[in-house]
């Protein structure tokens, strides 16, 4: 159990952090501007932008997935229109992944960055803007860093969502070892070899100890962030 | 020294429609709670929605709705010290001080400008560590050092004891002669501002009185 992780193991390991790392890459900036959007506007249609966010939450992942195929993949409008402009695949591709897992974790990444956002008060924001502080001034200094337990938190739980992804990814990229064969993928895979047991185990123990490092280190930045301050 | 100000706004039922003209630098403006005082600076500071607005400070025009003239509050160059202060939770008091130095062609240094309200040294602070009459002057020094052609005092003094308003009306004093900024100065209570404003814009239920 405690001896040095195999190639095969370290492969499924690399291979998760970079599609967890990837997919943060899209869902911070979209999970941001999607907080930011539902919180402090009147769009109209908003219920349907919260909706179609959260269904992902909601939908069996295999069934995602399977949307997935169907947008993203070769023969899909948007897939191949990717492969003929940019000669791009997703489908089976470590980047299809990364797709799956942060169309998975965006509503828990929007989640929490939302309700922060909502927390800031808004006449904060106004001394702001008579201070002279142009708008994105105001949320770069202001509505931003009072937010930031929430940003965190909402980093925290999509790189965690991202990292465990199994269903949608399977169903989108399937098990390619070293290109889509992501940890819980290849504990399933593992597990699915006749005395496969004890080798699943030790790969469980390897993204139980990812899991619980990205939740110190959330606790950690978010400690950081309040330190000085008066927030609590 | 020239102030011309009126402002038209509506609020459900309630109609503001006030101003003034005046060769004073600090013009106090008095009148019962609900009578429109902080609608009327909201007005001016652009923070609010209005039907119309003007208003003109030595001859420039910051903001006149009749002429399409109704710049965003961060161009207005008015300063705002709010009834609760909103001071910035996250920023020590120097930083809060300092915000707004780099929108200010000549801002104050922060140190000169806690000095001007009598807090030398208190850069290293946090907002919560403040009394009520610190935090209120600590909002001042910080509407002060990106040095706007107008301040606007939403009740300055209030919350405070007589003791404490009577140590506070002379830095308004002094920030009055030294920087010559003009201002407008909110209160319903127009005993202090007897020795601080030299003209009074009286207000009720929305319209001079």
């Amino acid at each position: 159990m405690l001896e040095p992780l195999t190639p095969f193991e370290i492969e499924a390991l690399l291979l998760s952090l970079k599609v967890a790392a990837a997919s943060l890459v899209v869902t911070l900036p979209l999970g941001l501007a999607l907080a930011w959007l539902l919180a402090r506007t009147n769009l109209p249609g908003r219920w349907l932008l919260e909706a179609m966010v959260n269904l992902p939450l909601v939908l069996p992942p295999v069934v995602t997935g399977l949307v997935l195929l169907m947008v993203f993949g070769a023969r899909g409008p948007v897939g191949g229109w990717l492969r003929e402009t940019f000669g791009m695949t997703l489908a089976f591709h470590w980047t299809g992944a990364a797709l799956a897992a942060a169309v998975m974790a965006l509503p828990l990444v929007v989640r929490p960055m939302r309700l922060s956002l909502e927390a800031v008060d808004p006449r904060l924001e106004q001394a702001a803007a008579t201070l002279g502080a142009p708008p994105l001034h105001v949320f770069a200094r202001v509505t931003l860093p009072l937010a930031a337990p929430g940003m965190i938190a909402g980093m925290a739980l999509g790189f965690a969502r991202a990292f465990g992804e199994f269903g949608a990814t399977v169903t989108f990229v399937g098990a390619i070892p070293g290109e889509t064969l992501t940890l819980p993928v290849a504990i399933y895979t593992t597990l699915q070899r006749v005395d496969g047991e004890p080798a699943a185990m030790r790969l469980a123990v390897v993204a139980v100890v990812v899991s619980i490092a990205a939740l110190l280190a959330a606790e950690w930045l978010t400690r950081r962030a309040l330190r000085g301050g008066s927030l609590r | 020294m020239s102030l011309a100000f009126h402002v038209r706004a509506r609020r459900g039922d309630f109609l503001l429609d006030a101003g003034l003209e005046t060769t004073a630098r600090a013009v106090a403006v008095v009148g019962a709670s609900g009578a429109g005082k902080t609608t009327l600076l909201q007005g001016l500071a652009g923070l609010i929605p209005v039907e119309a607005a003007r208003l003109v400070v030595d001859g420039a025009i910051v903001a006149d709705t009749a002429s399409g003239l109704t710049p965003p509050p961060h161009r207005r160059g008015v300063g705002y010290v709010f009834q609760d202060g909103r001071l910035f939770p996250h920023l020590s008091v120097g930083a809060n001080v300092g915000f707004g130095r780099r929108y200010a062609r000549a801002p104050l240094e922060v140190a000169a400008a806690l000095a001007l309200v009598g807090l030398e040294g208190f850069e290293t602070r946090w907002p919560l560590s403040l009394s009520g009459g610190e935090s209120r002057r600590v909002a001042v020094a910080r509407a002060l050092v990106a040095r706007p052609r107008l301040l606007l005092l939403d009740e300055p003094f209030t919350g405070l004891d007589a003791g404490r308003r009577a140590a506070l009306i002379p830095y308004f004093a002094r920030l009055r002669d030294t920087l010559e900024t003009p201002m407008i100065i909110v209160s319903h209570d127009d005993r202090d501002l007897a020795e601080l404003a030299h003209d009074v814009l009286s207000m009720a239920d929305g319209r001079r009185v």
